[in-house]
């Protein structure tokens, strides 16, 4: 669906034969997947799949032992830190809503203004107009305007995520990865969160981890499902929900 | 960089500010020019006392900024503050001359008492003032720069971190405990006479020196106000807060602790510095662990979210250390000092100040909002600033 907004597709991000195992454990194994730019994909997959294992090798929190992982043509992310990789422009939600609670909405999405990371920067360097500028039109996308000045810790579980999300895009990236951003929503949250999510897809590349079938329809894109450690099938998500293996795995034998 | 300085002066920063000049003007003119009759008189010994304190609140104000701001716990500041008060000591046995027992004129007394011939290179250049004002700063500050930069970059945290603290300020005492490191051995550095010229025991250099340690806590306190008014304070918050959060954002956790980190050990080189002169005397026992603890609960008790609390518990403290020690429950002082600990940990975890502005806040809430309710004050207590009203969003 996003894919056709796209009809000259590059690749963004390359996975070839990653592995990770933690003493014995086989969280990835072998896996490979493919990602355009301006992509959204859904991933989901049972528990201990390698999903979240899969964000955290591509961000730079766990190193693959085997593998090549590719950003952008040629540059080598199993080489970078998290600091470095997130700078090239990948940005990542976490499971649990993770935002600045001591700081205020206003303050949450200024520290995540791309660009100025440097120490001496944040000391001497005020934020300008254009910083300003650009809060003004995140909080109008995240719907938390009227709450600029609270403390993100008042704020309610799905309004966290949103700032979270908001945050990512302050960052400016290519690449967001979002790791179940519909997990402890109402209906309403729910749905209103893949409408936002699909209008970010419009401009950046999205990875989307989430176990709710629902909410995986209503983003309408390519679906992989990851079991221990590798892809089992890929395609949209009625052609894997009919994937006998899938519906295997899901069910149980 | 105006700027940097005028983002942290608010109303709260420009009451301490006063307050601390108010104190390096008043004690020492109430101690040199008032009779000993009068009632407002300060007696001598009080005024390298309570300078003492002030150079205690500052070696605080350090810790609470790393701790209270960015969660780094050391435990091993009093190396730090022990570190400059040596560079200090250095300079001022350089100034004793051929006043000493055996009269060398380059010599200190220890060296000449250990058949030393020659000056070690490690004193070269102390007789100087500057000099040795640089390496106050210097010697801590390097020592922090790359105990952080390892520390930090293998991204040591938590209670780890805070163990290799109390390992770094325990090697430093046995090795300044040995006599052939060259710094006196566990005698220390004493026995001044006098600096920048004027007598180290006169009740005017004394007085001039309670003045610098309150302009100096003054100006380091500035500073930190500026530095947590200013993005960097906001991204230690977010590093003591969420990590992790900060690290997927971009920036570079281990840059930031470093930097404050080595500020902090700067500061407590500072406050080390003056301390000396107005005790009189450096020895090994100031590296010794235990000191360092001791800091860390003058910042619980005083309260860690606020920059005042660190200064107001370090002072605080001290006076009923002074207080407790000097009469018969003097035995009984680790006891106190020890139950207050706990007490506060358990009652008060935001510290004295931080429960009092906190109690504060909420009175001053509580009142907003029933006058709303009554209809006395149309305006919501959750306007424009609403958000800052809150002490901790604040500071």
């Amino acid at each position: 669906m996003s894919v056709a907004t796209h009809p000259e597709t590059e690749t963004l991000l390359y996975l070839d034969g990653v592995s990770v195992s933690f003493d014995g454990f086989k969280a990835l194994n072998e896996l490979s997947m493919v990602i355009e730019a301006g992509e959204m994909r859904a991933i989901i997959g049972p528990n201990g799949a390698g999903k979240t294992t899969m964000m955290d090798v591509v961000t730079g929190k766990t190193r693959p032992d085997t593998g090549t992982i590719l950003f952008d043509g040629d540059v080598d992310l199993t080489r970078l830190d998290e600091a470095a990789i997130a700078e090239l422009g990948i940005g990542r939600k976490f499971q649990k809503p993770t935002v600045f609670d001591r700081h205020t909405v206003w303050d949450n999405l200024e520290l995540a203004l791309a660009g100025r990371r440097t120490t001496m920067s944040a000391l001497f360097r005020a934020e300008g107009p254009q910083e300003r500028q650009r809060i003004e039109e995140l909080l109008a996308i995240i719907r938390l305007g009227e709450q600029r000045h609270m403390l993100a810790a008042n704020l309610s579980h799905g309004q966290k995520q949103w700032l979270e999300i908001g945050m990512l895009l302050a960052q400016e990236p290519k690449l967001l990865l979002v790791d179940e951003p519909a997990a402890g929503m109402t209906d309403a949250e729910t749905a209103a969160t893949a409408d936002l999510l699909k209008e970010i897809a419009k401009e950046k590349s999205v990875i989307v981890v989430e176990h709710d079938m629902a909410f995986v329809r209503a983003l309408g894109v390519k679906v992989t499902v990851l079991n221990e450690g590798s892809v089992l099938s890929e395609g949209t998500i009625d052609h894997v929900s009919e994937d006998p293996r899938v519906i295997e795995v899901y069910l149980g034998r | 960089m105006s700027g940097f300085i005028r983002n942290g002066f608010d109303r709260s920063a420009v009451f301490v500010v006063l307050v601390l000049i108010a104190a390096a003007v008043a004690v020492p003119a109430l101690n040199l020019s008032t009779p000993a009759s009068s009632p407002l008189h300060i007696p001598d010994y009080a005024v390298p006392l309570i300078g003492k304190y002030l150079t205690y609140a500052l070696l605080a104000l350090s810790v609470g900024l790393i701790w209270g701001y960015c969660g780094i716990l050391s435990l091993g500041h009093g190396a730090f503050f022990a570190l400059g008060g040596y560079a200090m000591g250095m300079y001022l046995m350089r100034q004793i001359g051929t006043r000493g027992v055996y009269g060398d004129p380059v010599l200190p007394d220890f060296m000449v008492f250990l058949n030393w011939k020659e000056l070690p290179v490690a004193w070269y250049g102390f007789q100087f003032f500057p000099y040795a004002m640089l390496m106050v700063l210097l010697v801590p500050g390097v020592l922090a720069f790359v105990f952080g930069w390892f520390a930090f970059r293998s991204r040591v945290t938590g209670v780890y971190l805070s163990i290799i603290t109390q390992a770094m300020t325990f090697a430093l005492m046995l090795g300044f405990f040995r006599n052939n490191l060259g710094f006196g051995g566990n005698n220390g550095l004493t026995d001044f006479k006098d600096i920048l010229g004027f007598n180290i025991q006169a009740p005017e250099t004394r007085a001039a020196l309670f003045a610098a340690s309150a302009l100096a806590l003054a100006l380091a306190y500035v500073i930190c106000k500026a530095i947590i008014a200013s993005r960097f304070g906001k991204v230690l918050v977010a590093i003591r807060d969420a990590e992790s959060r900060i690290r997927f954002l971009g920036y570079r956790v281990e840059h930031y602790k470093l930097v404050v980190w080595t500020l902090s050990a700067c500061m407590a080189g500072v406050a080390g510095a003056l301390y000396v002169p107005q005790v009189g005397i450096i020895n090994p026992g100031e590296f010794e662990p235990a000191n360092s603890i001791e800091v860390v609960i003058w910042v619980a008790v005083g309260g860690r979210g606020l920059l005042v609390g660190p200064i107001v518990g370090a002072i605080l403290v001290n006076f009923a250390k002074s207080w407790f020690t000097t009469g018969a429950l003097a035995s009984f002082w680790l006891f106190a000092l020890g139950g207050l600990f706990v007490g506060v940990t358990l009652f008060l975890p935001k510290g004295i100040v931080g429960t009092l502005t906190g109690g504060w806040t909420a009175l001053k809430q509580r009142r907003t909002s029933a006058e709303a309710e009554a209809g006395i004050a149309p305006t919501a207590p959750d306007g424009p600033a609403g958000g800052r009203l809150n002490p901790e969003a604040a500071e």
